[in-house]
């Protein structure tokens, strides 16, 4: 255990040091968050009442916003990756650890020193906002605690289906390929491109059979109560089981590749 | 110690020719080529040894500390390392062996050396006490006490290849593997490798498995040579025996008869 903690914390530290890149990144999210509520400003300004609330959704955009770097699939270690493209991670696999694990621990370590110092200054400039673009409080005492424990799980489901991509680069051993096409397809299927409360119905019920959009559709609307009761706990426990089952799938896929696996470079 | 019988591995190559229209026709049927990259290799060592494992660039030296060291599995073949068989009991077996690959880092690039041994410190749960005396010897050995605090990025390709050498000795193993150890070094830099890996191996009786491109490493280092082409062991015995055959004049330097062996075996 001691292993997966003294890398998760090596991550954790190591990524808290580029405090400049986290001011650019805020930046960045603020821009984003801002040009996706001028965009749905125009829509909701016609008329009809619409079942997804205005206030739902600016939550929904800044949580994503402040959030970026726990939900985005697309976000990843490309120093790992690069290791297994060139061939580096051979010293990985001579020592004794449980590869899958310890490099588990390690993108949670990167993720959360990400998000660390991201989350509270995006989350704080929200809430001070006109109250036109002003993100509002949790809906209630149960919505604040079930999305705090969703997105606990969320981060833990979002690096069980990482994972599958550094699995998959020890085969394309193109870095970018296993990236662009699981970060891509998922942008999209989280919802991060399009809310998934605005999309089609029909589209909105078989997206509740993947994964993705457990892992940042659910949280932000626990949270704003757009989820409620009986539905949220089983979207809840829908998530754990993504997450566990994924994990368990991941690691006996890692097993398997890593027995047939080639490490590239003399 | 370690002992290899017949180990084989084949390794499946993507071929075509070059240009635009052998590409496009690549998309569609692809044309493999197998390589031998080990022909029923077979040898052992015992405790206490150092030996040389040479030969030219692609004769299989990396593929086989890789099938030593549990990193890959061959096709056909029996290897047994200390009683353990390593792509089987792997996580079991790396315990009790360090392995350096030269042209590869097991540091981290953005933070202090120092760090990075105390990785190695918790993923090989080796007892504080004993991390402090360990980490005081390979300070004073290998001088690394002026640069152990600086990041990885900032010290040089010598210092660098010290503090490898000395992260892979840090939960002392019983063996280590060394894969082009003194690859770019300067002359300084090469002597206190050679002196290290020499002292390491009289003092704790590590077994020491090298390969080297630097015959001045043989040399200074170990009498036993395996010499490996294609795939196959060629000639396994001391440098010496070597010198008397080809070098009936006394006066050629260790590369040359190196050079004239590899002729010999058409390689």
């Amino acid at each position: 255990m001691r292993a997966y903690i003294s890398i998760f914390r090596m991550r954790l530290i190591a990524g808290m040091q580029y405090r400049a890149a986290a001011w650019a990144g805020v930046a960045t999210q603020f821009f984003w968050g801002f040009m996706y509520i001028m965009i749905y400003e125009a829509f909701y300004r016609t008329g009809a009442e619409r079942e997804f609330q205005w206030h739902q959704l600016i939550s929904y955009i800044w949580l994503q916003q402040a959030f970026l770097s726990i939900i985005v699939l697309w976000f990843q270690d490309n120093d790992l990756q690069n290791s297994i493209a060139n061939g580096h991670v051979a010293y990985e696999l001579c020592r004794p650890y449980d590869l899958y694990s310890f490099w588990y621990a390690r993108l949670m370590g990167l993720r959360l020193s990400r998000a660390a110092l991201r989350c509270l200054p995006i989350l704080l400039i929200a809430a001070l906002l006109p109250a036109q673009y002003r993100m509002s409080p949790p809906a209630g005492f149960a919505a604040g605690g079930l999305f705090v424990f969703s997105l606990v799980w969320s981060l833990l489901l979002v690096i069980a289906i990482s994972m599958f991509i550094y699995i998959l680069t020890f085969i394309t051993l193109s870095p970018a390929s296993a990236r662009l096409i699981v970060g891509v397809a998922a942008d999209f299927l989280q919802g991060a491109i399009i809310p998934v409360p605005l999309m089609p119905h029909g589209l909105q019920t078989a997206l509740n059979f993947l994964p993705f959009r457990y892992v940042s559709d659910l949280p932000f609307r626990l949270y704003s109560g757009s989820i409620t009761g009986h539905d949220a706990l089983l979207q809840v426990a829908m998530q754990i089981i993504w997450a566990v089952g994924l994990f368990i799938l991941g690691h006996i896929a890692m097993d398997r590749v890593l027995r047939r696996a080639v490490i590239q470079g003399g | 110690m370690i002992k290899l019988d017949g180990i084989n591995k084949t390794f499946k190559v993507a071929t075509r020719t070059t240009g635009a229209k052998a590409s496009l026709k690549a998309l569609f049927h692809r044309d493999y080529r197998h390589v031998h990259a080990l022909d029923n290799v077979s040898f052992s060592i015992s405790e206490g040894e150092i030996v040389g494992y040479i030969g030219p660039n692609g004769a299989g030296k990396s593929t086989t500390i890789k099938v030593m060291s549990g990193i890959l599995v061959p096709d056909v073949g029996q290897c047994t390392v200390m009683g353990y068989t390593p792509w089987k009991d792997r996580r079991e077996y790396v315990r009790h062996i360090g392995v350096v690959f030269g042209q590869r880092t097991q540091l981290w690039w953005d933070v202090p050396i120092a760090d990075s041994f105390e990785l190695l410190r918790d993923i090989y749960k080796i007892p504080p006490e004993e991390y402090k005396n360990t980490l005081y010897m390979l300070t004073e050995t290998m001088g690394l006490s002026e640069f152990i605090n600086t990041p990885l990025r900032q010290v040089s390709l010598g210092q660098r290849m010290r503090a490898e050498i000395a992260a892979s000795l840090l939960h002392s193993p019983k063996i280590l593997f060394l894969d082009e150890p003194t690859i770019g070094l300067d002359a300084v830099s090469k002597l206190a490798v050679r002196q290290f890996i020499k002292r390491i191996n009289t003092e704790r009786k590590i077994t020491v498995l090298l390969t080297t491109h630097d015959q001045n490493d043989i040399d200074s280092l170990t009498d036993r040579v395996i010499l490996v082409g294609k795939g196959r062991i060629l000639h396994d015995g001391s440098m010496t025996e070597i010198k008397r055959r080809y070098d009936s004049t006394g006066d050629m330097s260790v590369e040359e008869i190196v050079v004239a062996l590899y002729r010999e075996h058409g390689i």
